[in-house]
């Protein structure tokens, strides 16, 4: 290469950390580098916080792949339900059913499972571990100045266990009966008895059993998030100094550890009535020509525990993207967030509502409608948090000199989002029109947009944004602007048309619509859905080819900070090692975003604050 | 082969990406990265307005297309006494979160586009401003209460259960894979106990035969009602969860083993109405819903059209297994009189069925009756004492 890169004699950062960082000895201790010496320790059962991060990314997008394969295959079927689809027989095998005259069409069960596996996948492996997991990894310790996790080995774990978790739901795909397909919240009965479906055997057990161990991995990874945030701050980054992403991953690490649990124990006594014969979930059942034994339990019981996490979890799934959108829109519009403190509130307040409104998913579940009054209220209260935060987002915009890359393009592509897809959650929250629209498309246009598309777009802006950190390289901008432009128009094009499939009543989980007159004459609708979502997908592709591209490919990183930002993972070295900092710590004297302040572009944490000067804008 | 040229393809496609990739790379070099840089901020600034105006077209030009299928316009009125509140607290609703959505999205793409990165315009340093974030933290405080107000009013008025000293008709919808069950209470207005371990093929929803109440039951099988008469339908399950699902009257509560629920509805207008009203011509004599003018079978331009064919349905929207999709009940709506006529066309189920047989308790001799009448008495009496508890 003609611009060869010639290396400063000593990086300016360095110096600030060198005159102003405090010596923890670190590198005393390290010699040799223990935790990286050979390739499986530092690729495969790597304790460093950044291969982990890697870990959980690549994994991640592995079975985002998979999740919208599926949800392509049940796309092809809702859209054109009379089409020969022999074609795909070579890989769902007997889930293809061809008739005499060699039209093959999709089993519902396996339609089902599909479902069932899409929601589990996207939910759990992509938009919970692959999202956070990532950046609650690759972020926590760079940006609050710690050499790694409180507990590294801990660490390595999490990912472990969200592996083997991964392993096994990818296992039960293959079963004979086939995977689980009572839907991703797996109500009772459906799921505790074999009988009532062929999913509900073993590919029920090991959907238990894949979640179990990832609700493992999930408190290993948060216990440590939340450990690190507390302890290893390093000097001068106060909770006030946090960039808004730890917040973020701090809450949400909160979040998660008080809410898996609740959803073991609800998989736990669900197991007890699968195999033990207990009777928690079950009573009075007549199925397969024979009335059971199990009396006086409650399915409703169970829907309970299990929203009990699954209302927090949409929150576990959003908040990293709320945090990572907060920093990327502020860095790239080159002006500090608006309203650091009421984001931070904010979050708060969506975090303790979160734990007070899981009932609203069971309006029509046939829980006494007067307490129904007390979830419309808190859920409703929802709202007003979330309109500040995006409030505070457009008031970021104003007055910036935005630079357009696709980070930026998608931090603003997920404000766009989260204000659809938040806006009709002011109907479903409002228990009287939830009767007419509650399990109908409108509910799948709301989640979609608000949590999947949504949280997909901060996930984006994200990878986009600390790409450079991660493995030294940039991404193609080019193909990131057409990947932007292609999801966001195909992700509308996809879930807008719900809403009116919802208004109309169509209910979701449905393999065919021809049954009933009143929801079979949006064929129209739902061809151009599937093409919208099969393009969409195809930009996706896009993204992959360009990551894996870019790993090794892409334009070198020249210099350590290339987004002129202010916090402190952007201080360490371009090749960053174990440790993070070669040197000393360094000691942070700001708030996070001091951007075009007092005429310069940009004042780094790390950067004494001047006498006539405030350390803190908030 | 198939595969191989699958996979040639996207090996191809692939490359194609890169190239495309190196060669903008190569050009922004050429350009000098600064110039280049403004130049896309320039065109991507141009891309937020053109992406907003095309977005809000297109949700404005998609409502209209679709306002059929939206309650409350076109067709899809409510065909029930509670319907209506819903759908008033739906365009509520509508009205506000559609202004917050044209005036947010509408700031954020200009906003985007107007402070686009150029030469010798500098970003401000604005951190917060505490006055403004109150004005906007109170302003969908406000509405949200205006909101809540509305929403409980209407939810405690819909979801209220029967007075018993009111008039209304009971009947039950019983859901099992992949169906309804339907049962009426006969002349005697009551429904009779059930019990599950009585289920058989010859008695399928397990009523307890030494329960008189059930002797004139009977299983219809599509749902029949009068116009303008409560309706209190009491919902179970005989298996898993299902939801008792009736779209155009706004009704829908999950039928829940073990639990029997409620759902209280009065119905407005008759099938027949309805029908007509679908087929209704505007001021001009022009179809109002042209699409409820079609051929109801596509294949046959001469079958009377579509909305001469027009039902009521009931569905399921609960999860409930491979034929969930399938479980429809045709719903009729009748005058007084013709629902007089067809109650007294049914048959009840005891009588057709039962009567007389091994299963009958009544069948043998006088003196064996009492006792089997007191021994399942007691069971009969749990299920009715339990039968009003809807939720914990």
């Amino acid at each position: 290469m003609a611009n060869v890169v010639t290396k400063p004699q000593v990086h300016e950062d360095d110096l600030l950390i060198e005159e102003y960082g405090y010596d923890d000895h670190f590198h005393d201790h390290h010699h040799g580098d223990k935790y990286q010496s050979n390739f499986i320790t530092t690729y495969i059962f790597s304790q460093d916080h950044k291969m982990i991060a890697k870990q959980f990314l690549i994994t991640g997008m592995f079975w985002a792949i998979i999740g919208a394969l599926m949800s392509l295959v049940f796309r092809l079927q809702l859209g054109f339900p009379e089409e020969n689809m022999a074609w795909l027989k070579p890989v769902l095998g007997k889930w293809i059913t061809v008739n005499d005259a060699g039209i093959g069409s999709l089993a519902p069960e396996f339609y089902y499972a599909l479902v069932t596996m899409h929601g589990t996948i996207l939910v759990f492996f992509v938009l919970t571990a692959g999202l956070s997991g990532t950046f609650s990894n690759l972020l926590i310790p760079l940006q609050i100045g710690a050499r790694d996790m409180a507990s590294p080995f801990m660490n390595m774990l999490s990912y472990w266990f969200f592996f083997l978790a991964g392993v096994i739901m990818f296992f039960s795909l293959f079963l004979n009966t086939g995977p689980f397909s009572g839907g991703w919240t797996a109500y009772p009965p459906l799921s505790a008895l074999p009988q009532a479906s062929t999913g509900s055997g073993a590919g029920m057990t090991l959907w238990v059993v894949s979640l179990v161990f990832f609700v493992v991995s999930v408190l290993l990874g948060g216990i440590n998030y939340i450990t690190t945030v507390l302890n290893m701050r390093t000097k001068g980054m106060s909770m006030w100094r946090m960039p808004l992403t730890i917040w973020a991953f701090f809450i949400t690490a909160i979040i998660g550890l008080l809410s898996f649990p609740v959803l073991v124990s609800a998989f736990l006594l669900v197991t007890f009535d699968r195999s033990l014969g207990t009777s928690f979930f079950l009573s009075e059942i007549f199925i397969g020509g024979q009335a059971l034994d199990h009396v006086g339990g409650s399915p409703v019981l169970y829907q309970h525990l299990f929203w009990f996490l699954g209302h927090p979890e949409v929150y576990i799934i959003i908040l990293p993207a709320m945090g990572i959108v907060s920093e990327v829109l502020s860095v790239h519009a080159r002006k500090p967030i608006f309203g650091y403190k009421a984001m931070v509130y904010s979050i708060l307040a969506i975090a303790f509502l979160s734990f007070i409104v899981w009932a609203h998913h069971m309006f029509m579940s046939g829980v006494n409608p007067f307490i129904s009054n007390f979830f419309v209220i808190f859920t409703l209260i929802i709202a007003v948090p979330s309109a500040v935060k995006v409030f505070n987002w457009i008031a970021t915009l104003y007055g910036g000199s935005i630079r357009f890359n696709a980070a930026s393009l998608f931090a603003i592509g997920f404000v766009s989002m989260f204000i659809s897809g938040g806006l009709t959650g002011i109907f479903l929250g409002n228990s009287a029109i939830d009767i007419q629209l509650h399990d109908t498309y409108f509910v799948v246009a709301h989640f979609h947009i608000v949590m999947g598309v949504a949280a997909f777009f901060g996930m984006f802006a994200g990878i986009y944004n600390w790409f450079p950190k991660m493995f030294g390289r940039f991404m193609n901008e080019t193909l990131g602007k057409i990947h932007f432009w292609g999801t966001i128009v195909g992700a509308y094009a996809v879930f807008w048309p719900m809403h009116y499939l919802g208004m109309a009543g169509v209910p979701r989980r449905y393999y065919r619509f021809d049954s009933f007159e009143a929801f079979g004459t949006f064929e129209a609708m739902n061809q151009f859905i599937t093409v919208a979502a099969i393009l969409t997908f195809g930009f996706q592709l896009l993204f992959v080819i360009n990551f894996f591209y870019s790993i090794w490919k892409g334009k070198k990183m020249t210099n350590r900070n290339p987004w002129n930002a202010t916090t402190l993972e952007w201080t360490t070295p371009i090749d960053t090692g174990h440790g993070n900092w070669p040197g000393k710590l360094p000691t942070v004297q700001r708030w996070a975003y001091d951007y075009s302040k007092d005429g310069k572009e940009y004042i780094p944490q790390i950067q004494p604050v001047g006498d006539d000067e405030k350390p803190d804008s908030h | 082969m198939t595969a191989i040229l699958v996979t040639l393809c996207i090996i191809l496609i692939s490359i194609i990406v890169v190239q495309i990739g190196k060669v903008t790379e190569l050009a922004s070099k050429m350009r000098g990265e600064e110039e280049a840089e403004l130049r896309s901020n320039r065109t991507q600034g141009g891309y937020q307005i053109l992406f907003l105006i095309v977005f809000l077209g297109a949700t404005i030009w998609s409502s209209i297309y679709y306002k059929d299928s939206m309650l409350w316009y076109g067709p899809n009125e409510s065909a029930s006494a509670h319907g209506g509140s819903i759908d008033y607290i739906f365009n509520i609703t509508l009205f506000f979160t559609g202004i917050v959505f044209v005036v947010t999205q509408v700031l954020l793409f200009y906003f985007a586009y107007s402070y686009r990165a150029r030469r010798g315009h500098k970003a401000k340093f604005v951190s917060h401003n505490n006055k403004l974030e109150l004005v906007w933290t109170a302003i969908p405080a406000v509405v949200m209460t205006f909101l809540v107000v509305g929403g409980l009013d209407a939810w405690n008025e819909v979801m209220a259960d029967v007075d018993p000293n009111e008039e209304y008709i009971e009947i039950e919808g019983t859901g099992y894979q992949f169906a309804w069950h339907l049962r009426y209470p006969g002349p005697d207005g009551q429904l009779g106990a059930r019990d599950y371990k009585m289920i058989s093929a010859k008695n399928p929803l397990g009523q307890v035969w030494s329960d008189e109440k059930n002797h004139d039951d009977f299983h219809p099988s599509e749902i029949v009602l009068p116009v303008d008469k409560k309706v209190r339908v009491r919902i179970t399950s005989r298996d898993v969860l299902h939801n008792f699902y009736l779209p155009h009257f706004r009704v829908k509560m999950d039928a829940v083993p073990g639990m029997p629920t409620y759902f209280v509805f009065t119905p407005t207008i008759t099938t027949e109405e309805y029908r007509q009203k679908l087929g209704a011509l505007d001021a001009n004599g022009q179809p109002k819903y042209p699409e409820w003018h079609e051929p109801s079978d596509p294949e046959d331009p001469e079958s009377p059209p579509k909305y001469e064919q027009f039902d009521f349905e009931l569905a399921c929207a609960e999860l409930c297994g491979s034929g969930h999709y399938s479980m429809r009940r045709g719903v009729r709506i009748v005058s007084e009189a013709e629902y007089e006529n067809w109650l007294s066309q049914q048959q009840s189920y005891y009588e057709a069925t039962i009567k007389g047989t091994e299963a009958d308790p009544f069948a043998e001799a006088v003196s064996q009756e009492e006792g089997s009448e007191e021994e399942t008495g007691m069971s009969e009496e749990l299920i009715i004492e339990g039968e009003p508890a809807v939720g914990e």
